[in-house]
């Protein structure tokens, strides 16, 4: 392959991740105003169109390997591919958290939220905010945008935290509410997952321009579930 | 012979690739048709058309009308998910929920507000899949226990119990090994007496033995996809109009 294509291939496949970013950021936008609408239909279309990111994100790894076993690239092009395969996991991920919110939705049912969501539309507003931002970063190879998200993740995580705080007080109150309030706070936790995930796309942008990860915030390294 | 959906003058791009051109297509009602053709060629993005799935990519745009049942569901006045309960789809990789087989058929009728006997509906459409008698013991174990080709004939059921009249499948056997494609394969020609299929598929062979209407698309030198020839499948392997489409089913191209 000469190198022009090699170019082409590269461009190519950033073009694919950026659509990919676009729909898993609608997802997660979407899931929550199916759970603020009470929308089941909303919730079922998107657990289904999930398959059709799930499908994207197949054939972008698919391409990256390709690329990978067929040019031996090295330095900067291995780097860019590999960003680029890291970074659509990242994707891929966001967008099960929303359709673990969309299933939530699902299990709710009929049933009003416990409490009025206000705290929970803000995180998810500004949760897909960062992952917006962090793809921007991305195109534009922009680490002072990439590092400005590393900040905006606290917020979130303070969000989470007093969103956890509001419905233990309601658990404790009256055990009658502990099924509703825990719907919610999986809710909370499947966004501040997803703040998570965002920060580390920033990172891995950071890896990309700099060739260096030893910026990695070291609030990133637990990474479980 | 009746057209329950049409897609005329259909062109898709996404920004500025020209991906899907001037498409002009009848699919039949209760007959299965196949798209074949290069990796590439469009085959999903034209199966994605019929149910509006293109909806999520913010780059794309689809131009042109897709007459379902007489209504132009490309329009914006039509909801896409009001779609879902007329138009299934089947994916490549089988996708079951981490739930019960009970439940991953139960769900999607709960949600379009089934009011009416459960376990007769969930019975109902394990059969028509041909699943039941797999599975009729064990309806409360995790779908996530069984083999690939159930997986895909669970997800076939839960497509079919919401009774739509067409169902897309984009290349459904392509993970699974030969027996269990077969067993898809067969299934499908069963559902074909009843339902309306649209299938695509990189398997000449399959196209072959499944399909009723076989439909070959192409790319031309701007890598723009478009259709070759449409013809019932068995002119299409044995007398195929067009050069092209013999060179492709007889493997002198790729
Ligand atoms: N979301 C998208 N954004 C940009 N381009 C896309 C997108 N989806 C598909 N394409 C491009 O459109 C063209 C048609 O793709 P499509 O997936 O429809 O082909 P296909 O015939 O199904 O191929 P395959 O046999 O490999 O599945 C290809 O050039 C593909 O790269
Ligand atoms: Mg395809």
């Amino acid at each position: 392959m000469p190198r022009e294509e090699f170019d082409r291939g590269l461009q190519l496949l950033e073009d694919d991740l950026l659509n990919l970013s676009s729909m898993v950021e609608k997802s997660i936008l979407r899931s929550i105003d199916a759970l603020k609408n009470r929308d089941l239909k909303l919730a079922e279309e998107i657990i289904f169109q999930d398959n059709y990111i799930d499908e994207k994100t197949t054939q972008i790894e698919e391409k990256c390997i390709h690329l990978i076993a067929t040019q031996q690239p090295i330095a900067t092009d291995l780097r860019k591919i590999v960003v680029f395969l890291l970074i659509s996991n990242e994707l891929e991920r966001i967008g099960d958290y929303a359709e673990g919110i969309a299933k939530i939705s699902i299990a709710m049912g009929n049933e009003p939220p416990l409490k009025p969501l206000i705290d929970i539309p803000i995180m998810a507003e500004k949760t897909s905010s960062m992952l917006k931002n962090s793809i921007d970063s991305l195109v534009n190879r922009d680490i002072v945008t990439a590092t400005s998200i590393m900040s905006a993740d606290d917020e979130i995580d303070d969000l989470y935290k007093k969103v956890y705080k509001d419905l233990l007080r309601f658990m404790l109150e009256d055990s009658k509410t502990i099924q509703r309030a825990t719907y919610l706070l999986w809710v909370a936790h499947d966004l501040e997952r997803t703040a998570d995930r965002a920060t580390n796309i920033a990172e891995r942008v950071i890896y990309l321009v700099t060739g260096k990860s030893d910026e990695y915030s070291e609030s990133n390294s637990n990474n479980i579930d | 012979m009746n057209t329950i959906l049409e897609a005329q003058h259909l062109n898709v791009w996404y920004g500025d690739f020209h991906a899907l051109k001037n498409v002009d297509l009848k699919i039949q009602d209760q007959k299965i048709t196949a798209f074949i053709g290069p990796s590439g060629c469009g085959k999903s993005t034209l199966l994605r058309c019929f149910n509006r799935m293109n909806d999520l990519v913010t780059t794309a745009k689809v131009d042109g009308n897709i007459i379902y049942k007489g209504t132009n569901i490309n329009s914006k006045s039509i909801d896409p998910i009001k779609i879902r309960s007329q138009i299934g789809m089947v994916f490549q990789k089988p996708n079951p929920f981490p739930k019960s087989i009970f439940a991953n058929i139960a769900f999607g009728l709960k949600v379009n507000g089934f009011k009416g006997n459960m376990e007769e509906a969930v019975e109902e459409s394990l059969t028509k899949a041909a699943l039941w008698d797999e599975v009729k013991d064990r309806l409360d174990k995790s779908a996530l226990t069984l083999s690939g080709g159930q997986q895909q004939r669970l997800c076939i059921a839960r497509a079919l119990a919401v009774r739509p009249q067409l169902i897309l499948m984009d290349e459904p056997a392509s993970a699974l090994d030969p027996i269990a494609t077969l067993a898809v394969e067969e299934l499908i020609r069963d559902l074909s007496s009843y339902i309306t299929i649209v299938i695509v598929t990189h398997n000449m062979q399959q196209a072959a033995r499944v399909s009723d209407e076989t439909v070959f698309l192409m790319v031309d030198d701007q890598r723009s996809g478009y259709i070759v020839e449409h013809d019932n499948t068995k002119q299409i392997f044995t007398q195929p109009k067009d050069e092209r489409t013999e060179a492709y089913i007889t493997g002198r191209f790729s």
